[in-house]
């Protein structure tokens, strides 16, 4: 038997037993300060809303998909008029109306649960959260209101 | 002695078992560096022995410095869970003819957890988790003056989860657990799932809503890595889901 060390790591002896190197904490390691627990069903309705919405959005992102980029010659007969015509129909209205909230609800409690598992800090957690509820509500509102207002005549 | 059994000895130890191994040991010493380094041992070993006895001949005869746990060697306390070639299992159940002995083996401390020296980390943040969610039994009533009874089906419906030996392999696999040590991990819930579905115990209910919190099951993703860590074979990410279609049939 031998033993083949590769070169010792410390040139400098920087730590001793009296003072050791600093050990590296696990990730917000479970403490007091811990917030106790919140006695809610908030996560579970959460987790049922991404498997029941992605049912849904099979059906309608699939179903859009293929009517914008395969249907009736792709892509290139998307235009107002297109749009405008589809938009005269109170089916295709609720059709997009239900796809934007369930997507972008679907997306911003997705992204959510991306913030909490990597954002390591409270602030930056926070101030994420944040900036991703004022995108989404941004959004839903923005959308909703092209949908109930549009207008085929604009000039 | 006849000459026939000495031929016979000579010839055994020609097919020697032994092979060369090289064990590539993730090292850690606060009281010397405070970088974790890559140490290689070379190790000779017949190869159907298992990880921990090539850990047991560093210590014992070329580096004692190494620091690791072990109490059974034999797969029973759940001291040894390590990084083995980049999976979590325990070093006393994991031959070495298993791993591909050609090339370096590489031995590491379990992830998520704080690494105190080489291979051992602080398992209170686990044991935590593990105590958060009762693992007792918790009955209302008087004392019974005999034994509680169970029929075997009652058993049965939570006997894969009785197995569990906290070596917290299926917790340091977890990637939630990687990144938030607040979840409380798959074996905390492995344990509470023994419980919960024990028919004598009476306090289901009250884990049930300790797991239902923004830390507990739903945070899980059902990635199977606990399912693949356990050298226990135990089905962690089954025992889960059971926890999360309960909380969801209590509620409707
Ligand atoms: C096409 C149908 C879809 C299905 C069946 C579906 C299903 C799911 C499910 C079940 C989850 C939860 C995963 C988990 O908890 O481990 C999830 C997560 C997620 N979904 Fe969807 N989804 C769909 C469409 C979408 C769309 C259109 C978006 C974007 C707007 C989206 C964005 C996300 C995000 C960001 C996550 C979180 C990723 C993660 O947890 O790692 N999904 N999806
Ligand atoms: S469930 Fe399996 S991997 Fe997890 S702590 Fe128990 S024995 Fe170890
Ligand atoms: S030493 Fe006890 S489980 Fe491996």
């Amino acid at each position: 038997m031998s033993t083949e060390a590769t070169p010792a790591a410390a040139d400098v002896e920087m730590y001793d037993a009296d003072n050791p190197a600093p050990v590296i904490e696990a990730p917000r390691k479970r403490t007091k300060k811990t917030p106790k627990s919140t006695r809610t069903n908030f996560e579970m309705y959460g987790w049922l809303f991404m498997r029941l919405s992605g049912i849904v959005l099979v059906v309608l992102v699939l179903g859009h998909l293929l009517i914008q980029l395969v249907l009736d010659g792709g892509v290139s007969k998307i235009g107002f008029a297109f749009v405008a015509g589809r938009w005269a129909s109170p089916f295709w209205q609720a059709w997009d109306l239900i796809m934007l909230w369930l997507a972008m609800l679907h997306g911003a409690n997705g992204l959510r649960t991306v913030i909490n598992d990597y954002a390591e800090r409270a602030n930056t957690r926070f101030w994420l959260k944040m900036l991703l509820y004022t995108a989404t509500v941004f959004t839903v509102l923005l959308g909703s209101l092209v949908i109930f207002t549009f207008d085929p005549n604009i000039s | 002695m006849s000459t026939a059994i000495e031929d016979k000895v000579e010839a055994a130890s020609k097919a020697s078992p032994y092979i060369t191994v090289t064990f590539r040991v993730r090292r850690f010493n606060p009281e010397v560096s405070a970088e974790a380094t890559w140490q290689d041992f070379q190790v000779e070993i017949d190869p159907k022995e298992r990880v921990l006895d090539g850990l047991h001949k560093i210590k014992w005869d070329l580096d004692g410095s190494l620091t690791f746990r072990r109490s059974c060697a034999h797969g029973i306390c759940g001291s040894d869970a390590m990084r083995i070639n980049g999976r979590n299992r325990l070093a006393c159940k994991t031959l070495i003819k298993d791993i591909n002995p050609e090339k370096p083996i590489t031995i590491e401390p379990i992830k998520g957890l704080t690494v105190l020296k080489d291979l051992v980390v602080d398992m209170e943040p686990f044991f935590q988790a593990y105590r958060d969610v009762m693992p007792f039994l918790i009955t209302k009533g008087n004392e019974p003056t005999r034994e509680r009874l169970q029929s075997a089906e009652d058993r049965e419906r939570f006997d894969d989860t009785t197995k569990c030996i906290l070596c917290a392999a299926c917790t340091s696999s977890c990637p939630v657990f990687w990144n938030d040590g607040q979840y409380f991990g798959p074996a905390a819930i492995v344990n509470a799932h023994r419980f919960i579905f024990d028919s004598r115990d009476e306090a289901g209910e009250q884990r049930l809503e300790i797991l239902n919190d923004k830390d507990g099951v739903w945070r899980c993703r059902t990635t199977f890595n606990c399912t693949d860590a356990c050298p226990r074979g135990i089905e962690v990410t089954k025992a889960i889901q059971e926890v999360k279609r309960a909380l969801i049939t209590r509620r409707f």
